[in-house]
């Protein structure tokens, strides 16, 4: 997909800004409310306050009441109207405070918003996006630490996607945003204002396509895949790895549903073994789904079951257990370990 | 239609109802200035929501209740479990995310819960509460126990597709059931009086045929009143009613909030209108109780809470095997 048109305006002269992750995607939005004034932005204090991780910071006094729009507290029908501005040719942004928030709303989206395009025969485009802050690692509870981004790739007629570094927060979310399809846009949320994840973003540039998956380190001893916030912990694995002479390839997903894991098939098929990492439960999941993919086409290469580490099968747990719940280093080696002990 | 209730008389409560009403209210306000104080040493895990300011509603109400009834709270809701008698040690211990807390250190300062009190729990979600009151108040009815339930919520919370189906519930099955709406003013950062369409949200309790009544959050009596009558109506029979409580919340949105959303008004609030302070002044005054019993129950509640923040301290953490258990009955 092309990079959207953007105003001139206000724009530093380099076109190269080291951004954090919450950062990029302020801007992002920006852009995209610069290139279509048909973008809005709608949710619980997003206007004045610039939501409650201040990801839509200035927007509203930069482009008015009319397109940045405070609602009351009622995520139903929040996304309900978001389906209804879109069928009217807006392309409305959601965002959700925090992911255990958007159950009350979920209906619209399964029942609404995933199925318009369909039941309509391919009548009517819904182009909402819904950014939905998520993951652990941030001391809070269950609503506040969840991982629910499997429930949203189960469904049919929603796109999803998550983004894991500057670069893709800020070319991600305006592609989404100019994507026809519903998308479910998970933010890496302890990840959002990362010092240590700041990275060069060049607005000028050419960006990946946004439903590709990306293999962010290369390496041949074993394959890690992940998403959102577990790729950092995947990177940091295969730093460590290195020390001790493994080479690991690492995969950042990118796009949920649709997978893309061409790239995936094509690791796997030379190092012959596969991690999947993800904070969320394993049972039904995206990193089963992958799990089955890979063995079907990927059968005779590999050279141990593919392995999962992920969050538990039980509810997102208190701070206190959150170290045993988390996905961490040690957990992705010593899978790394099993693999090759097979 | 929508009553105003001014302040009510203290004739019905004796001294020691009066005395156990301040103890709760005291006991509330202690409990969140301490963690107020806490929290800011980086102690305590996850968001924490407090309740000062707004100790009259809680206690008001539950004052009215007993063991066949139940309460379900917010995610500001130390106040509520207080009042409903949850064990306060227990409460702390609880919010530090320790293996001796009311849930074992599973559910946080937002999840706090004790059905052996009637409490079914503080609340992460906003507006999760009503509809399991519609079902404990079915219960009650169909059970006879002349139990209530009674569901607290936020102005915010008011706004959400699930407190307003309860409310139909409720009246459509005539449920012994307390809607509460304590109005602070503000969720998180968003004005009530922008985000609620009705002037009022008690006015709201005509369009589902209950009554609807408005009180000062900040006077103990009025709040007492109020429930005591729909209370009373809900228990013989006569259905649920709306009580919307005004007041300020002292503390922000959550610990940690720069509250830039708002000005002045707590400091008038705390001076002017505080519950606590004008609970004193009026039982003092009419010569109910005497000063000394007041001050008693201070130290008594302060002497508490210095206990239970440092057994919190001590208690032990759960453990990663604590993880796994109780996610179903059977396994
Ligand atoms: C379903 C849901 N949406 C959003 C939130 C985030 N949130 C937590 S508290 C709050 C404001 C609630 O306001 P109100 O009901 O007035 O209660 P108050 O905080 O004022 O006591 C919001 C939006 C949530 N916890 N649950
Ligand atoms: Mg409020």
């Amino acid at each position: 997909m092309a990079a959207p048109v953007r105003s001139t305006a206000d724009q530093p002269t380099s076109s190269v800004q080291n951004l954090t992750i919450g950062k990029a995607l302020n801007l992002g939005l920006r852009a995209a409310m610069e290139a279509d004034d048909k973008v809005l932005v709608l949710g619980e204090d997003v206007g004045k306050l610039g939501g409650v991780f201040r990801i839509t910071d200035g927007l509203q006094k930069d482009f008015g009441e009319q397109r940045v729009l405070d609602t009351p507290l009622a995520e139903s029908g929040i996304i309900g109207t978001a389906v209804g501005l879109a069928v009217r040719g807006f392309r409305p942004v959601c965002e959700i405070q925090f992911e255990g928030f958007i159950f009350p709303g979920f209906d619209q989206i399964s029942s609404q918003l995933a199925k318009l395009h369909y039941r309509t025969q391919g009548g009517i485009k819904v182009p909402v996006v819904i950014r939905v802050p998520y993951g652990g690692g941030i001391g809070a509870v269950e609503h506040h630490s969840e991982s629910p981004e499997s429930l949203f790739a189960h469904i049919a007629g929603l796109k999803v996607v998550s983004c894991a570094n500057p670069v893709d927060a800020y070319w991600m979310i305006q592609q989404a945003i100019r994507c026809d399809d519903p998308v479910l846009f998970f933010e890496p949320k302890r990840l959002y204002h990362s010092g240590a994840l700041k990275a060069p973003v060049d607005t000028a540039a050419e960006p990946d396509p946004l439903f590709a998956s990306r293999t962010v380190r290369q390496g041949s001893t074993a394959t890690l895949v992940a998403y959102g916030p577990s790729v950092k912990v995947c990177l940091d694995a295969a730093t460590a790895a290195a020390e001790d002479d493994l080479s690991l390839e690492v995969i950042d997903l990118r796009t949920l549903s649709p997978l893309d894991l061409e790239p995936v098939f094509e690791s796997v098929r030379r190092t012959g073994r596969l991690i999947t990492v993800s904070e969320a439960p394993s049972e039904s999941s995206i990193t089963s789904e992958i799990a089955a993919r890979v063995q079907q086409e990927c059968f005779y290469s590999l050279e141990s079951p593919v392995l999962r580490v992920t969050g538990f099968d039980t509810p997102y747990p208190p701070s206190k257990l959150e170290e045993h719940y988390l996905p961490d280093l040690d957990r992705v080696l010593h899978a790394v370990d099993r693999a090759l002990a097979w | 239609m929508t009553d105003t209730l001014s302040t009510a008389v203290s004739h019905e409560l004796d001294e020691n109802a009066l005395l156990e009403a301040y103890r709760t209210m005291r006991t509330i306000r202690a409990f969140e200035e301490r963690l107020h104080d806490e929290f800011a040493t980086g102690e305590i895990p996850g968001f924490v929501h407090l309740y000062a300011g707004e100790e009259a509603s809680a206690t008001g109400v539950c004052a009215h209740l007993d063991g066949r009834d139940s309460i379900a709270s917010t995610h500001r809701g130390h106040g509520h479990c207080i009042a409903k008698g949850v064990d306060v040690k227990a409460m702390m211990a609880e919010i530090y995310g320790k293996k001796t807390g009311s849930c074992h250190g599973k559910g946080g300062s937002m999840h706090i819960a004790d059905l052996s009190k009637g409490m079914l729990g503080a609340n992460g979600i906003v507006g999760g509460g009503p509809p399991l009151i519609c079902g404990t108040a079915l219960a009650a009815k169909q059970r006879g126990t002349g139990g209530v339930g009674v569901a607290f919520f936020g102005d915010g919370a008011s706004n959400q597709g699930t407190t307003l189906e309860s409310l139909n519930l409720a009246s459509v099955w005539n449920l012994p059931a307390i809607f509460v709406a304590e109005n602070n003013g503000y969720a998180e950062a968003t004005s009530s009086s922008w985000s609620v369409a009705a002037d009022n949200i008690a006015d709201r309790a005509a369009g589902f045929g209950m009554p609807g009544v408005i009180v000062d959050g900040f006077d103990f009596f009025a709040v007492h009143e109020a429930a005591g009558e729909a209370v009373q109506r809900a228990r013989e029979g006569g259905g649920p009613t709306l009580i919307e409580v005004k007041f300020t919340r002292y503390f922000g949105h959550f610990e940690g909030d720069q509250q830039t959303y708002r000005a002045k008004e707590v400091a008038e609030a705390r001076a002017k209108l505080d519950c606590l302070k004008r609970f004193r002044a009026r039982v003092t005054e009419t010569g109910q109780v005497d000063a000394a019993r007041l001050d008693a129950i201070d130290t008594q509640v302060a002497d508490l809470i210095d206990a239970a923040v440092e057994e919190a301290k001590a208690a032990p953490k759960p453990t990663a095997a604590d993880l796994e258990t109780d996610v179903y009955v059977s396994y």
